[in-house]
């Protein structure tokens, strides 16, 4: 059994060279899963990020037994359930449409896992009640589940996958049905159940911010491919791909020329002659022209001095900060986002000629 | 100065009144053509019969009273009528199996469709529809062709070695019931696709999901949810079924008589249109009372998929 190096931690689940290839109709064909290898581990809150088409959802469906890979195996706990039909996988899924059985309560909704698992009646009625205190709902036990609210209902999904005790439990943007308010309440309870219940959470999600907030790790998808697993920290501040970079929070893209390397960090010569030092992905040996990245929050402007030279084009003002949208002399744009205070506020006037001063351990030289 | 409210209330009342209008020629045809000859018929059940077929205007009970006692010819003792209520009781039992095959064989059918891509569902539909652009006449002699002892099913088995004298399939209920589950299989079909359509098939993945197999997942999720189009489908069949005429008619062979037979039988050789009229009422209570169990049990437990 594989067991993560870093933390001592169990794998819940691995993926090994997953293909998934759905067969259209006639001679096309699309690749939905390109030989995506990953490993979850045991209590891990674990988010699949990426557009829409980006294979998450097919990746959570292998896993829940409603498709089978082309290719590959995925352990549970060691033990290959590609094959197995979803109803011998103990694994429990939150559907982003909840499928709540309309023609049951709420009790009967979260008790039917146990049913069919044949558990004994004192047992179900047990679990049903102490699932209910977990997600709040006690008083709405007898209520169809057409007659409580998007929030309410959301709630019975979550204990009814919970209630059989899976060894897994799949999110499928369970959240993306509610408002924003009841979203952001629904991150925190989910953050919390998934704390109390010790039960490993797989979170699909295009919601970057919901991703960040939300996971212990990260893979971002793009394509059928897993592009980038790591801690939100990681994959916001150390982005190895562009579109990683691009997909998550805003980024300045600065062509450049690496002139050294050594022990994971890169001088890199932009195009307007500024030398800046990079961090360079692991394992990754950089050379010739390379993009390097820096978040818009992590330069400053100035008047004068040393960096980047350019001409402030326009000034947006956001609340919490502003963002000044620079047009540099080499040709390239840059955007600086500064949080704004009361007093001490940055007077520059669109037109003006501006220097943008990179922070020490900014920058980030892109693999492609 | 009127409130919105009671502008609103106003509107909303014209608008009635306007669709009663539309709904004119309807309700005059329900009542020109259904519920006249009803009253006709249930005013009939209750005069005595005339000589040569027709009525007298005397009245009496006699019909309702024949429709389940025999008096005796000669000394006018009673007895329970055996024959009506044979029939009776083939015609519900008969009946009943129709529905029952109906709904076997017309819930696969309909499940598969609704399961097409949804471009490819309408032909699917097209072709259950077809059976209803022959005459039912043709189509029963068409189910006789297939059925009789020289027919198909006969002369094929025996070709193929499995039987070496015909099965008598004709002028049985066995034959009686094929014909009628091929006249209104499409009636049950129809309404359950309707109720399958609307089935949210992400339910059905939540029940494999929370371990329910195949048969449980029929069982627990899919039967409770197409529920009304269940009762719908097996009421269109059962009643039409349950008064059928050329079907049996035509392939039970007039020996073995339907209700409809027997109220036929009534008006034409038996020259009792009271008894007929009779017949014809207990049928249609027959059927109320069948509707009314059926709709009990709907309303029961369709929940919010109706």
């Amino acid at each position: 059994m594989a067991v993560s190096p870093a933390s001592g931690r169990k794998a819940a689940i691995e993926a090994r060279g997953v293909w998934k290839v759905f067969q259209g109709a006639g001679q096309d064909s699309v690749k939905a899963l390109d030989t995506v290898s990953v490993t979850i581990l045991e209590n891990e809150f674990f988010t699949l990020l990426g557009p829409s088409g980006c294979g998450k959802t097919t990746l959570l469906r292998l896993i829940a037994g409603f498709d089978f890979p082309t290719e590959g195996e995925i352990l549970l706990y060691g033990e290959n359930i590609a094959p197995l039909p979803p109803y011998k996988r103990p694994v429990n899924t939150v559907f982003q449409s909840y499928a709540l059985f309309p023609h049951m309560t709420v009790a009967q909704n979260i008790g039917f896992g146990l049913e069919m698992l044949r558990k004994p009646r004192a047992e179900i009625d047990a679990r049903v009640t102490e699932m209910l205190r977990l997600v709040k709902m006690e008083e709405l036990r007898d209520r169809k589940t057409s007659q409580i609210s998007g929030g309410q209902q959301q709630r019975v999904a979550l204990a009814r996958a919970l209630a059989p005790k899976p060894k897994v439990l799949l999110l499928d943007e369970p959240l993306s049905a509610l408002d924003y308010k009841l979203r952001k309440d629904m991150q925190i309870e989910l953050k919390r159940l998934q704390h109390e219940t010790g039960i490993t959470f797989i979170f699909v999600t295009h919601d970057q911010e919901e991703a960040l907030t939300m996971s212990d790790r990260i893979a971002v998808m793009s394509k059928g491919r897993i592009l980038q697993v790591g801690s939100p920290h990681d994959i916001y501040d150390r982005p190895s791909e562009r579109f990683v970079a691009d997909f998550i929070g805003d980024t300045n893209f600065l062509a450049g020329v690496v002139q050294s390397f050594a022990k994971g960090r890169a001088q890199v010569k932009l195009t307007g002659g500024v030398v800046v030092d990079a961090m360079v992905p692991e394992g990754f040996t950089p050379s010739g022209k390379v993009t390097v990245v820096v978040r818009p929050e992590h330069a400053q402007l100035a008047a004068s001095g040393k960096g980047l030279k350019g001409v402030l084009e326009n000034v947006v003002y956001f609340g919490t900060d502003t963002h000044f949208h620079v047009q540099l002399s080499d040709g390239g744009k840059f955007t600086v986002r500064q949080q704004n205070s009361r007093d001490g506020v940055l007077r520059l006037e669109p037109g003006s000629k501006v220097v943008v001063e990179l922070e020490t351990n900014a920058a980030q030289v892109l693999k492609d | 100065m009127r409130s919105a409210n009671e502008v609103a209330e106003a509107a909303e009342r014209l608008d009635v009144q306007r669709r009663l209008w539309l709904s004119a020629p309807a309700l005059a045809i329900i009542f020109c053509a259904a519920l006249g000859p009803l009253l006709v018929v249930l005013t009939y059940t209750f005069l005595t019969k005339g000589d040569y077929g027709g009525v007298k205007w005397i009245f009496s009970t006699e019909a309702w009273f024949s429709v389940f006692f025999e008096r005796d010819m000669f000394d006018d003792t009673l007895s329970f009528a055996d024959a009506h209520v044979s029939i009776l009781w083939r015609s519900v039992k008969l009946s009943l199996f129709t529905t029952a095959l109906a709904l076997l064989f017309g819930f696969p059918t309909a499940y598969f469709i609704a399961t097409r891509a949804e471009n490819r569902r309408d032909i699917w539909l097209f072709l259950i529809t077809i059976p209803f652009w022959t005459n039912l006449l043709i189509r029963t002699f068409a189910m006789m062709e297939v059925i009789r002892n020289e027919g198909i099913i006969n002369s094929g088995l025996i070709l193929l070695g499995v039987i070496e004298t015909p099965i008598q399939i004709m002028f049985t209920d066995t034959a009686i019931m094929m014909g009628m589950l091929y006249v209104y299989l499409p009636l049950m079909v129809l309404p359950l696709y309707a109720s399958m359509e609307k089935l949210d098939f992400r339910l059905i993945e939540a029940g494999y999901d929370l371990y329910a197999t195949r048969l449980q997942v029929l069982w627990r999720v899919i039967i409770p949810l197409v529920k009304p189009g269940i009762i719908a489908g097996s009421i269109l069949v059962f009643v039409p079924s349950l008064g059928a005429y050329v079907t049996p008619r035509v392939l039970g062979g007039g020996k073995n008589l339907m209700l409809g037979n027997l109220i036929d039988l009534q008006f034409g050789q038996g020259r009792n249109w009271p008894l007929g009229s009779a017949l014809s009422i207990t049928l249609m209570l027959i059927v109320m009372m069948a509707m009314l169990v059926y709709v009990r049990q709907a309303s029961k437990g369709a929940g919010s998929h109706g």
